[in-house]
């Protein structure tokens, strides 16, 4: 990135030299960006990010028809759910597609809710909460049969695991570069050939028209390096953070009563989502960050509010239970180490805390 | 000196390095890369620390509450958010807005489509100085009239409308106003304490900050109320939605910081580079100054070269980058609209270049461009047989040209 940050700073747009240094560099990481995702370079758009790719992916209702529904899984990140809560106020409807104990789309609720001729359908590729992985070749299919149009939020599982836009058959695939070790500020919407997706942002007609603006160049560079390492490496660092799962859940056996969503759910394999019944996810993880742990209780985008995971809610767990939960997810650069710290500070809080409410009740 | 010279700081500017040692310190691992929207750690807290910060140093520069800064992933987004917005928000009340033809292809692109979404736009022509006569603007207002949306300044002309006059016009009438200031937050004094601006559009990269980056001015008192275009999260106050980029956001900030200390100094430089190149150029035969020279920023200029055609121009000048028109329509061989708008025929306005200096141009860049300028021009006029009929005397109005 650096050096578009510094000597080739041209705008892509320009003719001149500079200008087309600009463009160059955006056309490499459009190759490595398509790359990853086995699509062709044509076939994405630069966006400012994940939630921008998903307004724009949502927003093609309103470039198609004046009413429609569309169906969404009930476990959708905010970006999808409250572009099609706000769809609501234009006359579109919203059929929320139910999950099960495990997180997992019910596939007869959405087979019913695609008969029913809604515009739109759209279902996740990973749960970033729970990390739970979608049949999307199946229901983009589905969709697809009934004449539906359909898109999933990618944004989670690239890099962790194999992400094949073609393979998915979806017409629109929404991706960012911040959660694979990019820049913050930058994502893709993927789109299949031919499929016509109005503009969001109008106005210069970068992108092919798709997508106005002046490109934040070094961001999408340094999304293209992104992209490509991921490529390279995404075996081995899915092997890493799966062995430091593994190792965590082995050791989380022996606390008691803990409790993991969505364990028997295909998963990414860096993600656990966990509670310790009676302890509040907000306490336990202050706590934590209190020893230099850093974890979440929820998706960072819910976490101004303090209510609890919608994800959770719909897959049936009490929400009492809900508010207790909090979110590990690795990266290439923790170790054993830092699980097992992990592993300890957990034994010793949940012991402190179980005290302290037990007072707090005698 | 080092070939070729950048005169396209209307395009793009280089970062200031200052800008970018500031935004290295928030990208690795060693620094703060965290997730201001995470509230549970000091990686969050750090970034949330730093984005604050910003937002204060970008109110800074325009005299604005940091409650009132929207950020934004450019000018574009901005422009869009707020006529969107604006005319969503309040459709019940009306569906006419005016604009200018002039104005950037963020603001006019995004009132086609809601002219297509069945709001009525009118556009205004510009006096042949570039400036809008604020009489003619408000003749145009009528009783659904909700937005007026003018530029402060214009990216091809550099002319600066004015926006005081027209926002205690459109503030008496209880229309919103809006400013798209992308090309005159940093070069022109901006005070939105005093201006009756309900709406301002900003960007990074034309100040010497970071591309992808922009905010959006929404004024609090009075309250205006727009309605959010990106939705996710509830991310700035619920105007805007997506995760913040802290290492833009902070670069942002650090661009207008410095632009607030530096920017009288700096306009006085440029000033004296801009007129040093306009001396140098004025007295060719057949050059005309595009827009209006007291009402315009330093670092502008823009000419047309009689006889000459823009693009071939442009590759003879290989030692200078500059543009033909905005960059964002230079990939289009279309004359600028900018000039048709203001009465410039399509010859003129295809021989026009855009000079725009700025924070890194010397004495020396700009001694070289108007030797350059004058031998290639002399060069590219000796081959055009429209100049030799010209020089001859012949009224080229009048010729009747045969199709072959």
């Amino acid at each position: 990135m650096l050096p578009f940050l510094k000597a080739d700073y041209g705008n892509a747009s320009s003719v001149h030299q500079r200008g087309r240094i600009a463009r160059h560099g955006i056309e490499a990481a459009r190759e490595a960006v398509a790359n990853i995702v086995n699509a062709h370079p044509s076939q994405v758009i630069f966006t400012s990010g994940g939630t921008e790719a998903n307004n724009q992916a949502l927003n093609v209702m309103r470039s198609r028809a004046a009413s429609g529904r569309c169906v969404v899984s009930a476990i959708e990140h905010a970006s999808v759910l409250d572009v099609a809560k706000q769809l609501l106020q234009y006359g579109y409807e919203l059929n929320q597609c139910g999950v099960d104990v495990q997180g997992q789309v019910i596939k007869e609720h959405f087979v019913e809710l695609v008969a029913t001729k809604p515009l739109l359908a759209s279902v996740m590729m990973a749960n970033n909460e729970t990390g739970g992985l979608q049949p999307i070749a199946e229901l983009s299919a589905i969709a697809r049969d009934a004449g539906v149009i359909f898109h999933t939020d990618a944004v989670q599982a690239l890099g962790k695991i194999d992400v094949d836009f073609a393979a998915t058959g979806a017409h629109m695939m929404s991706l960012s570069a911040h959660k694979l070790y990019g820049p913050k500020g930058v994502g893709a919407l993927i789109v299949e050939p031919g499929f016509d997706v109005a503009p969001l942002l109008v106005g210069g007609g970068q992108e092919k028209g798709r997508r106005s603006g002046t490109e934040n160049v070094a961001a999408i560079v340094g999304f293209g390096m992104a992209a490509m390492l991921a490529q390279q490496e995404r075996t081995p660092r899915a092997v890493h953070t799966q062995a430091l799962r593994d190792h965590l859940e082995q050791g989380l056996r022996a606390l008691p009563d803990i409790i993991v969503f969505g364990q028997k759910a295909a998963r990414l394999p860096n993600t656990l989502f966990m509670a310790v019944p009676g302890i509040d996810g907000e306490t336990l993880l202050m706590e934590l960050d209190r020893v230099g742990l850093e974890v979440s209780s929820g998706s960072a985008c819910d976490s101004e509010k303090t209510g609890a995971s919608h994800v959770l809610l719909a897959m049936g767990v009490d929400p009492e239970l809900a508010r207790c939960a909090i979110r590990i997810s690795f990266g290439k650069d923790n170790t054993v180490a830092d699980v097992d710290a992990l592993l300890e500070a957990l034994q010793q809080q949940i012991h402190t805390l179980r005290s302290l409410s037990s007072m707090a009740w005698a | 000196m080092k070939l070729p010279i950048y005169l396209d700081y209307a395009a793009t500017t280089p970062m200031d390095p200052r800008v970018a040692q500031k935004m290295a310190q928030y990208l690795t691992l060693d620094g703060v890369f965290g997730n201001p929207a995470s509230r549970s750690h000091p990686f969050g807290w750090k970034a949330e620390e730093a984005a604050s910060e910003a937002r204060i140093q970008v109110a800074a520069l325009i005299n604005a509450d940091p409650k009132e800064i929207v950020w934004t992933s450019g000018a574009t987004e901005s422009d869009n958010l707020a006529i969107k917005g604006a005319a969503h928000f309040h459709q019940r009340k009306g569906k006419h807005i005016i604009t200018c033809k002039t104005e950037h292809k963020a603001v006019l692109d995004t009132c086609r489509q809601l002219e297509r979404e069945g709001y009525e736009v009118t556009y205004l022509d510009p006096e042949e100085n570039g400036l809008i006569d604020v009489a003619k603007l408000e003749a145009a207002m009528r009783d659904d009239t909700v937005l007026v949306s003018i530029m402060h300044v214009n990216n091809e002309i550099g002319v600066i409308q004015d926006i005081a006059a027209i926002g205690e016009l459109t503030r008496s009438k209880g229309i919103l106003f809006h400013v798209d200031a992308a090309q005159s937050a940093g070069k022109v004094a901006i005070d939105l304490s005093r201006l009756k601006v309900d709406l301002m559009s900003f960007s990074a990269h034309k100040i010497y900050g970071p591309k992808g980056m922009g905010a959006l001015y929404v004024s609090r008192k009075p309250r205006v109320r727009i309605e959010a275009q990106m939705h996710g999260g509830g991310h700035e106050r619920g105007m805007r939605s997506g995760t913040l980029a802290v290492h833009q956001i902070v670069g942002m900030g650090e661009a207008f910081r410095i632009a607030r200390l530096e920017m009288a100094e700096e306009n006085t430089r440029l000033l004296a580079l801009r007129d040093r190149l306009w001396n140098g150029l004025k007295d060719m035969e057949e050059v005309y100054l595009n827009g209006d020279l007291e009402h315009r920023v330093a670092g502008n200029l823009n000419v047309s070269f009689n006889f000459v055609e823009g693009e071939s121009m442009i590759m003879a000048i290989k030692d200078l980058a500059v543009s033909s028109g905005s960059a964002c329509t230079s990939a289009s061989l279309e004359p600028s609209y900018v000039l048709r708008a203001i009465g410039r025929n399509d010859e003129l306005a295809h021989s026009s270049i855009r000079f725009s200096l700025g924070r890194f141009s010397t004495e020396e860049e700009v001694d070289y461009t108007i030797a350059l300028m004058k031998s290639k021009v002399d060069k590219l006029r000796q081959m055009s047989p429209l100049w030799e009929m010209f020089q001859d005397g012949v009224d080229l109005e009048s010729v009747e040209w045969a199709a072959h």
